[in-house]
């Protein structure tokens, strides 16, 4: 009896923590509200799929629990019928989660044409960030380059790479209803972007660039997160992004010192400022 | 379900072996230590997991002291967090439940149920759990190396594993690494063992299509461990030789604070790949014994026949084949190919089909049943309730798009606790429980088993179901504080707090567990060859435990598959495997009487 009850309050109790919970998704900063709204939409369906299984366990507990009575037993080895429908329900139900999924990761991999570039570097354990510059492109890069004067890489013969604004150990500043795409890369072991605002994260991989992208929804200061384990200064990898009305970002871009060419490529970091 | 017509089972002579061919133990040496009895490996293997397990969830305490009250406890630096969660996983994953499963209950179970006298090589399985050991005295030897048990998080992604931001690099990661090679090595001696003992040493009778479930699990989980490990054996090779050789496998060039390092060319996105292919199977490795398992508790104890047999068994295939598909799934946000994540959402979401029947039909077996709620049977239905949670929660981390907000964070935590850490480890309880009177002729206190069950399960559902919700609120993994961040309120600490205090408790209970587990061995009540009526071969020995050889002269006859439990117009509500049908009392039910 007390099994039956006990497995009751568990469905139960587990969909009302579900909605009284307190501990939810932080406000969405991005457009991947679509990411939101398949998290609601398998919520849904597998609260349903978790109430009616533990409920039914529950009730066969209870009704079929060993009383003083024989023979009632069934004994069915099996029942096609029965199979099939079960099968075919939830073939259903795991294709009703599959397709929104595979709709919005389709775009979720698509960068618009008309993203603003922006290259996020992380290295052991600090995020550092490049802009093109007026020219609108990045310069080439490579780890041979990596020098006390060239922190990032910059490779001196490109001539791309002259103009771009370097943010070392500083906030990302990004304009507001923008697409950007984040291009990843990192100088050492393996990293991860994470603002939980945003709902978008990728890995940053030594010898390899990597990319996501968003467009930044509403203003406001957002935490940066390393979520891929990158050694002990790993839970202390933080960050910020300022998402900021075009006036403001103008105003921070003006700030920004472009890269010059070779050796007096190194720009000062935030702190040193 | 008899698809061999019982006449022509009849007419076999049944098997007889001369006792020489046999090789009995002649001393002390040879029966307990280095015994070449299944039975005994089984003991072994299961004890020496067990003290595995009591040191990882020794472990598991600190690393939830540090969670829970972060900086209190000064001696859990980050440096040490990251040993102590590396060390966990890894034991937990491959020490403990790898080796409880396949070892323990592979080597116990697959002989007595299939009706064999031992495994088919009983050399190479001794061997087998000595390379075991070996491997377990390796790795617990780097918590006493300079510089301490590797930090890597038990995935040891390089490049980080082997460079110097990572603690343990000094000489941790190159045991783990070290003690896995020969955790492999042994691992295949013994998977062949079961996988041969499966196909050949099946007794008269005994069809595939007639094995209990618990049997096809094992089988198909040591199939599947036979082709996933050799990865993650390459897999350590390379990456010991890149950490020891100076080679670049997985080691791009990269500047190590400050300086350049002589590597170049390599890729880390491989070692992942190597990596999940191992890893994704393992997950299944470690499930589907148990799924079986769990199904011949639940008929035992409900007295029904396991609903849809021929279903569950094709289930147990399919999720086994398609467990070698699904592995990027681990990698949707690891920056491989992202046209990658639509092939992998969808065989990673296809495999939730098999795995609901397989659900369904537990729950269906227990529908219009005779539901004993014994210890065994509560673990099962548990272990269904933790299972289908955790299972629930992967069609998350399945479905891509989903899975990339909630990837590496506390969420992922949660769910792979439910489903791979806290439901086997249920399975394992009820069983232990379920066959510990065939073992020690003793039954388990039962008061103390009860004691043990709620603690456990209602404990761990409230350790793991909450902590899905701070990783929603953005709590990455892997953090040994949150520190300041906006997001993370003062109520979200106070849960941690309130998760460190359960955990607490749940481990305190395992205490009882031990208690029960030695206690009973000599003060248990006697409990007979047969006490829970069940009709697959394990029970029907001719003593109790079973001696070496299992079946005294001859080896049973099987005339019927492991689920006749009240066969309409048989007198007894479950027939044994062995039973002629000459030999089965017709009439009506007789009172059951001294069930527990």
């Amino acid at each position: 009896m007390h099994v039956a009850l006990a497995l009751f309050v568990i469905a139960i109790g587990s969909v009302v923590f579900h909605l009284l919970s307190p501990w939810w998704w932080t406000p969405i900063a991005s457009n991947w509200t679509y990411i939101d709204h398949t998290i609601t939409i398998t919520f849904w369906i597998t609260g349903l799929v978790f109430l009616a299984v533990v409920l039914f366990m529950a009730w066969c507990v209870w009704r079929y629990r060993h009383r003083p009575r024989q023979g009632d037993v069934l004994y069915e080895p099996e029942n096609k019928r029965l199979e099939w429908w079960l099968t075919a329900i939830t073939a259903i139900g795991v294709a009703a989660m599959l397709a929104p999924g595979l709709y919005v990761w389709s775009q979720f991999i698509t960068v618009p044409p008309d993203a603003d570039e922006v290259e996020i570097v992380a290295q052991q354990w600090q995020w550092s960030y490049r802009l093109p510059g007026p020219d609108g492109r990045l310069g080439a890069t490579a780890i041979r380059h990596v020098s006390d004067d060239n922190p990032l890489g910059l490779d001196p013969q490109d001539p791309r790479g002259a103009d771009d604004l370097m943010v070392q150990g500083g906030e990302l500043h990004l304009p507001v209803g923008r697409p950007v795409k984040a291009v990843l890369r990192s100088l050492d072991v393996l990293h991860d972007f994470y603002v939980p605002e945003f709902r978008a994260k990728m890995d940053l991989i030594p010898g390899m660039v990597t990319y996501f992208w968003l467009t930044p929804t509403r203003t406001g200061t957002f935490e940066v997160l390393c979520a891929e384990m990158c050694g002990v200064g790993h839970a202390f990898m933080r960050g910020f992004v300022v998402v900021a009305e075009e006036s403001d970002y103008r105003a921070w871009l003006e700030q920004q010192q472009p890269a010059r060419p070779a050796a007096q490529l190194r720009v000062p970091t935030m702190t040193e400022r | 379900m008899a698809d061999i017509p019982l006449d022509r089972v009849a007419e076999t002579a049944t098997t007889e072996v001369e006792d020489l061919a046999l090789r009995h133990p002649h001393g002390w040496v040879t029966r307990y230590v280095f015994s070449q009895d299944a039975k005994t490996i089984a003991i072994q293997y299961t004890a020496t997991a067990l003290a595995v397990g009591f040191v990882a969830l020794f472990l598991s305490w600190l690393m939830r002291l540090q969670l829970g009250f972060p900086g209190t406890f000064a001696f859990i630096d980050a440096a040490a967090y990251y040993q102590i969660i590396t060390m966990h996983g890894m034991m937990m994953i491959v020490y403990v439940l790898t080796a409880v499963l396949l070892g323990g209950f592979g080597n116990y179970l697959i002989p007595l149920m299939v009706g064999a006298r031992d495994m088919v090589f009983p050399f190479a399985n001794m061997l087998s759990y000595w390379f075991y050991l070996l491997a377990v005295i390796i790795l617990l030897a780097s918590f006493f190396a300079p510089g301490g048990p590797t930090g890597a998080g038990w995935t040891l992604y390089p490049p980080q594993a082997i460079l110097s931001g990572t603690p343990g690099q000094e000489s941790g990661i190159i045991l783990m690494l070290v003690s896995l090679i020969v955790f492999i090595a042994g691992f295949t001696m013994g998977g062949l063992n079961y996988v041969v003992t499966v196909l050949q040493g099946r007794t008269r009778g005994m069809t595939l299509m007639r094995m209990p479930l618990t049997v096809w699990g094992i089988f198909t989980a040591s199939v599947m461990a036979l082709l996933a490990f050799p990865a993650l054996f390459v897999a350590c090779v390379m990456l010991l030789f890149d950490k020891l050789l100076g080679t670049s496998f997985f080691m791009p060039s990269l500047v190590e604070l400050g300086s350049r390092l002589e590597y170049g060319g390599g890729s880390p996105i491989l070692f992942q790949h190597l990596f999940w292919f191992f890893g994704h199977p393992e997950v299944y490795i470690v499930a589907l014994p148990a799924f079986g398992i769990v199904s011949d508790l639940i008929a035992t104890h409900a007295r029904r026949n396991i609903f849809g047999y021929r279903m569950m068994v094709w289930a147990i295939l399919a999720i086994g084949a398609l467990s070698f598909i699904v592995w990027a799934h681990h990698m949707y946000v690891s920056g491989m190919n992202p046209w990658f994540g639509f092939f992998f959402a969808t065989t990673t979401l296809i495999i939730a089909v098999p795995t609901a029947i397989k659900v369904y039909n537990w729950i269906l077996t227990l529908w219009r049943g005779d539901i004993h709620l014994t210890v065994p049977m509560l673990f099962a239905l548990g272990f269904i309730v933790t299972f289908v949670n955790g299972g629930l929660s992967g069609l998350f981390l399945g479905n891509v798009v989903v899975d990339v907000p909630l990837s590496d964070t506390m969420f992922v935590v949660a769910h792979f606790h439910m489903v791979m850490g806290i439901a086997p480890v249920l399975v394992i309880f009820g069983a232990i429980y379920h066959w510990y009177p065939k073992v020690t002729g003793r039954m388990m206190n039962d008061a103390l088993g009860k004691l043990h069950f709620w603690v456990t399960f209602v404990g761990t559902y409230a350790i793991f179901f909450p902590m899905h919700y701070l990783g929603l609120l953005g709590v990455p993994r892997r953090y040994h504080e949150m520190g300041e961040a906006s997001f993370f309120p003062p109520s979200a600490q106070m849960l941690n707090a309130y998760i460190t205090i359960v955990a607490l408790v749940v481990g305190a209970a395992q205490l009882v567990f031990l208690f029960n587990l030695l206690w009973s061995i000599r003060h248990g009540r006697e409990a007979g060859g047969n006490p829970w009526r069940a009709t697959s071969l394990e029970w029907q020995t001719p003593q109790t435990p079973p001696p070496h050889g299992n079946w005294g002269k001859e080896r049973p006859t099987v005339y019927r598959w492991a689920y006749d439990y009240n066969v309409p117009g048989v007198a007894q509500d479950f027939i044994p495997q062995n039973m002629p049908p000459e030999a089965v009392a017709l009439g009506p039910r007789l009172a059951t009487g001294g069930v527990p």
